[in-house]
């Protein structure tokens, strides 16, 4: 039963399957365990970003493509709730509405992209992508009347969904059960669906052509399999997962603009979570995205305690500053691509495979 | 830039041994072009002739903070995604040197100020190169031939440079303003020329003629064009590709360190992010020159410049997606770029 929701695809390692098991009662116990609001939003935070690294994932870990325009679809995900919710007011009609045209929109884009775009190299389209978005961007900041600008746009989700709804008067088991509860929960359940469905994808025998494409595209066109095509898809594939990212972001904040969703600091995050926690492997996102937005919120107080160990000493003080956080990650970034290209997930199953063949 | 050696007129009797192929003017007459179409939609001569020299000033510039990349990919086939980087170095150091400098480059003597300005670069290219030659020890060495572990490490290591530079400079935008005499602006007829942009341009013609020199009648160019269209060959013929390959990373981010100084003084202020700002454009840029070409990526810059200026002027809205459309547009006619490189 387990073994199918997973799509036969199992951890294959004892620490990985303890480690995944621990996330995911930890995430679906987060209002009981932490009831404080940064802890439920760290949790948010965490449900959003596994679902849209797992789609980037998709992209660059199954198909060998590197592509600087998945914030891009993440935004659109984002602006299709907030734009639909602020004109139509709020309802889940316009929740409805806003996915189903925001889907529809990246769904034409990421074709018309992957059709322009995919039949060249990786490098050019990596270029031709980040250009791409960075166009977007300032579509986005500039069409004010329509995205509010940059200050971004302010709503309102259905009424169900609003923390000001409390369903009971008492707090159950120390969590308070309102509309921020349900939210969460509306959340965790569409991101282990999601995940679900994207595991179900990768080890389909479209999955399996996918990584024969990222090993030898050569080769994969040599057997038969029209290479732009199932590039083409897989790029589809990932915007509409990314695109769904992004509604739940939405709805979870109930705020968007231009750098929440689609910044360039984002897609260097989703860069750093799917290198570190490991290429072509959805679980790789999951530890990677729990890792990533913890330190993101955490590490920092940690660094807060070496840089008044260190303090007055000059450089060294500004190396270990809270502020300076990015920079033990981007060196973790670049070594994990030297000396685990694989990551956090495919170094433990790595010893496994290990440990069988003495 | 293979097809810039078809500039330059050989001796006749080599000519009649090796058939040249004829070069190719119609890029080229692009730039003319799209400066005579935008006369009638302007308008007023003077305002146009303002936004042509700013135009080809920022094109000076943008060819100047590109063409090392262009080259690196050329020869070495590494796209350094981190170039922003040394972009944003290269302007920092140089506010090191303005902020060292106060009293020169506040003197009222052109003089003064020139030095000023030409110490900054110097400093900057030497920082930047020094860096350039560590970054490709450390980072790029190990990756030759992956595509995609290059991109990565190289975005990695923007992400590390841009956090340095943070510790270094401060996470906060700092101020780099022109000395005293390059403020201002010359007026020339009706129009309004910034005297700063001038010298970006003579800058920038500067370093496009020494690159063409380099490449085209020098030994150690003609070995990098050999190079970049066959590295084998080269090498059996006893020269180390090794050496010039990171001779030809430094010179590359010593141009990018340069670019920065000028970009820098440009925008009269720079940001740690600057380098993730810049790198939108100049791969724009480098994608309408076809990957590897310095004349290329020098008309694609032009392109590129002349065409902000423009829709800036005309549709203030649209100016973001200028060189979007200009790199559809032309991928669209050519769509290996304007001057694409022949064995690639």
């Amino acid at each position: 039963m387990l073994s199918r929701l997973l799509s036969h695809d199992l951890p294959r390692n004892r620490w990985l399957a303890a480690i995944l098991i621990v996330i995911v009662l930890g995430l679906a116990l987060t209002p009981f365990l932490f009831p404080s609001t940064k802890a439920l939003n760290v949790g948010a935070k965490i449900l959003v970003f596994i679902v849209l690294v797992a789609s980037f994932d998709l992209l660059l870990g199954y198909t060998g493509i590197v592509s600087f325009a998945h914030t891009m679809f993440f935004g659109i995900g984002a602006y299709g709730v907030a734009i639909a919710s602020t004109r139509l007011g709020p309802g889940w009609g316009a929740l409805a509405l806003g996915v189903g045209v925001a889907l529809v929109v990246a769904l034409v884009l990421s074709l018309v992209i992957g059709l322009f775009s995919l039949r060249v190299k990786a490098i050019f389209f990596a270029m031709i992508t980040l250009a791409v978005a960075s166009a977007f961007l300032s579509l986005a900041s500039q069409l004010s009347e329509f995205t509010g600008g940059e200050d971004g746009l302010n709503f309102k989700v259905p009424e169900a969904l609003q923390p000001g709804t409390q369903y009971f008067e008492e707090p159950f088991f120390g969590a308070s059960i309102d509309g921020r509860f349900l939210s969460y929960y509306l959340l965790f359940v569409a991101a282990v669906a999601l995940v679900l469905v994207m595991l179900r994808i990768v080890n389909s025998p479209f999955g399996r052509v996918l990584q024969a494409i990222r090993e030898n595209d050569f080769r994969a066109e040599a057997i038969g399999y029209r290479v732009v095509v199932y590039r083409t898809l897989s790029n589809v594939l990932s915007a509409l997962f990314a695109t769904l990212a992004g509604c739940l972001l939405a709805i979870w904040l109930r705020y968007n603009g231009p750098d929440t969703s689609l910044s360039f600091e984002i897609m260097l995050d989703i860069l750093l979570i799917v290198v570190i926690g490991g290429m072509g492997t959805v679980y790789g996102a999951v530890v990677g995205s729990v890792l990533f937005v913890i330190a993101q919120n955490y590490l920092q107080d940690l660094l807060k305690l070496g840089a008044s160990a260190v303090e007055g000493v000059p450089v060294a003080s500004q190396l270990v500053s809270p502020d300076r956080w990015l920079l033990w990650l981007g060196l973790l970034f670049v070594l994990s691509v030297y000396h685990f290209p694989t990551g956090v997930v495919g170094r433990l199953r790595a010893l496994r495979s290990k440990g069988r063949r003495p | 830039m293979n097809t810039t050696t078809t500039t330059t007129a050989a001796p006749p009797a080599q000519a009649d041994a090796i058939p040249k192929a004829a070069f190719d003017w119609i890029p080229l007459a692009l730039v003319p072009l799209l400066a005579l179409l935008a006369l009638p939609a302007i308008g007023s001569p003077s305002s146009w002739l303002t936004l042509t020299v700013a135009g080809l000033a920022m094109g000076m510039i943008v060819f100047i903070i590109a063409s090392g990349l262009t080259l690196v990919f050329g020869l070495m086939d590494v796209l350094n995604f981190g170039h922003g980087v040394f972009i944003a170095f290269g302007a920092f150091v140089a506010t090191s040197i303005f902020g060292a400098m106060t009293g020169w480059s506040d003197a009222d003597s052109l003089l003064k100020n020139l030095a000023v300005v030409f110490l900054a670069m110097l400093a900057a290219m030497s920082v930047t190169a020094a860096i350039g030659w560590g970054f490709e020890r450390v980072m790029v060495r190990p990756v030759y031939g992956q595509h995609l572990k290059q991109i990565l490490v190289t975005m990695g290591g923007m992400i590390i440079g841009e956090e340095l530079i943070k510790v270094v400079w401060g996470p906060q935008q700092v101020p780099l303003p022109l000395p005293t005499t390059l403020r201002g602006s010359f007026i020339f007829g009706d129009a309004v020329v910034e005297k700063y942009r001038l010298v970006a341009v003579v800058i920038g013609a500067g370093v496009l003629l020494a690159m063409l020199f380099t490449l085209n009648r020098t030994k150690l160019g003609l070995l990098i064009r050999a190079g970049v269209q066959d590295r084998e060959m080269v090498e059996s013929l006893g020269y180390r590709i090794r050496r010039l390959f990171v001779g030809v990373f430094v010179a590359g981010s010593a141009l990018a360190g340069l670019g920065g100084v000028l970009w820098g003084l440009y925008q009269q202020s720079v940001i740690p992010q600057i380098g993730a700002q810049v790198n939108t454009l100049i791969f724009i840029v480098i994608i309408i020159g076809g990957l590897g070409s310095t004349f290329g990526c020098f008309v694609g810059a032009l392109l590129v410049g002349l065409l902000a200026n423009y829709v800036g002027f005309l549709a203030p809205k649209a100016a973001m997606f200028s060189n979007i459309g200009l790199m559809v547009a032309i991928l669209l006619w050519r769509p290996q770029g304007l001057y694409p490189v022949a064995n690639r």
